[in-house]
């Protein structure tokens, strides 16, 4: 039970007469990388709302580092920072404003210092005195990522962090998720791309008409379907990784 | 619970700091709620004024009063859009699923309005010294009338807080804006009440904005206020707890 940094069971939810929850049941274990995957509306980021406080179930038990989200929901929010489905940035304000309001937000005693190493991590030192309607996809999306790194929660939701970025940007964001969950952060991530849970994820759970259909590492999943027949195919390479080679030689 | 409780003001000064710098940053916002009131006043003491009978010498006196209420309701579609756009781009899910306040984010647009509005009438008054006008209130008179103009100004906020917060459109956002622009231009603000022909007269005479605009004029000019002051109070406290307490219901609904 403590090893869970979420715990769901039976949870349900309605919109009016749309039934998009109907009795959903996962945990994470902390320190991992969980993937939920599913098509557009299947009702993921109605399942991050619920665990981010943002909307209440209409029934279900759902914990969240222990700590139940409909009565206690304050304890919930000091322990975990959300990135949404739409970067959150505030696009008047330059990257380095953006991060020192949240971490005055968060009550931090070094909103500036805080701010100058999470611009440098994230690679977004240069652009920092810009305000952030002229930043890419890309860097509004990391500066996005940095705004929910500042209150080091151990635990953090990224709803389709990656959706809408071009190949470059997706492939950065997987860096920096991969490095949280190296330090011992919980991910949970949504997305709607197979090849980014496979990249990622300890564990995958797939929700499909409003019950997680299956759930498991990536090899259990896989146990699931007949075993592979061996086949000889001659390997092309892919666009993206004709993209990737050429924009890379371009910038290096 | 009681640490966030601690945490209200602070937050809520991040908060303030935060859309007064999208208020000074956009030149739109400074251009629409202090040139465009200041240009009116050139207008109408340099160009109408001359022909425009108020039965005062002083026309800059009898003008600044609605110049002034302009100003304000010109302010409240850009709080309606800041709102909006808050709420949009998700940036009020961010602070909501924070160890915020709960309500410090509504509020800092609010106070954020205040804040803007005081500063713009301050320029506008400047202005209209430079253009003669003159007034003998005392300290009393001059703190009246800052209250009567924060109190209108709190009404509209609230009013816009409604419409930000609920709008699906930027478009249906920003229209709370065109009657409360209309409303000073048919009220005694630019010229009496008494050359209207009689339906539009009655309207004038009974909207809101010309019971303000009478109380402030009475208080600059050192007159009685009589009546006038209350019903200006009434409409502007009557208005503000309506609107402030449905902005309010929307807002938890959201959140």
């Amino acid at each position: 039970m403590q090893n869970n940094a979420i715990q769901v069971i039976g949870l349900q939810k309605s919109y009016r007469q749309l039934h998009v929850l109907k009795g959903v049941d996962f945990e994470v274990e902390k320190g991992s990388i969980f993937a939920l995957l599913g098509p557009n509306g299947s009702g993921k980021t109605t399942i991050v709302k619920i665990l981010t406080t943002l909307l209440k179930q209409d029934s279900g038990h759902v914990t969240v580092n222990g700590f139940n989200v409909v009565s206690k929901p304050d304890n919930v929010r000091r322990s975990i920072s959300l990135t949404g489905q739409f970067a959150a940035v505030d696009e008047v304000l330059t990257g380095r404003e953006n991060l020192v309001m949240i971490a005055r937000l968060w009550h931090l005693s070094n909103p500036r210092q805080v701010a100058d190493d999470l611009l440098r991590r994230l690679g977004l030192t240069d652009a920092a005195d810009r305000r952030a309607s002229t930043y890419s996809g890309g860097m509004r999306r990391r500066l996005d990522i940095a705004m929910s790194l500042v209150g080091k929660s151990p635990l953090i939701f990224l709803d389709e962090p990656t959706t809408g970025l071009d190949p470059e940007a997706r492939i950065e964001v997987w860096k920096i998720v991969k490095e949280l969950a190296g330090n011992g952060t919980t991910v949970f991530l949504t997305t709607q791309y197979l090849e980014e849970a496979e990249q990622l994820a300890d564990k995958i759970a797939i929700l499909h008409e409003g019950r997680i259909i299956v759930s498991g590492t990536l090899a259990e999943l896989k146990k699931l379907f007949p075993p592979a027949k061996v086949e000889y195919i001659e390997k092309q390479p892919t666009l993206e990784e004709i993209f990737l080679a050429i924009v890379g030689k371009k910038e290096k | 619970m009681e640490t966030i409780k601690n945490y209200f003001f602070m937050d809520m000064s991040v908060m303030l700091g935060r859309s007064m710098r999208h208020v000074f940053r956009s030149m739109d916002t400074i251009i629409t709620v202090t040139i465009m009131p200041i240009a009116m006043m050139l207008l109408f003491v340099y160009v109408l004024g001359g022909a425009i009978q108020t039965g005062t010498d002083n026309y800059v006196n009898y003008l600044l009063p609605g110049i002034l209420l302009i100003a304000v309701a010109n302010s409240v579609g850009y709080v309606s859009f800041r709102l909006f756009t808050d709420v949009q781009r998700g940036i009020f899910e961010r602070f909501n699923s924070m160890p915020v306040a709960r309500s410090a984010a509504l509020w800092g647009h609010v106070l954020t309005s205040l804040v803007s509005n005081a500063i713009s009438v301050v320029v506008i008054i400047i202005v209209a010294l430079i253009m003669g006008f003159r007034s003998s209130a005392g300290v009393f008179s001059w703190l009246a009338v800052a209250g009567i103009l924060a109190m209108f100004t709190l009404a509209l906020t609230w009013i816009a807080a409604i419409a930000g917060l609920s709008a699906k459109t930027v478009d249906g956002a920003s229209a709370i804006a065109y009657p409360i622009h209309f409303l000073p231009l048919i009220s005694s603000a630019f010229v009496p009440t008494k050359t209207m022909p009689p339906a539009v007269r009655a309207f004038a005479e009974n909207q809101p904005l010309t019971s303000i605009v009478e109380a402030i004029r009475a208080l600059l000019s050192n007159q009685p206020v009589g009546s006038e002051i209350w019903v200006a109070l009434a409409w502007c406290v009557g208005i503000m707890l309506m609107a402030c307490g449905l902005a309010m219901r929307v807002y938890k609904k959201q959140g």
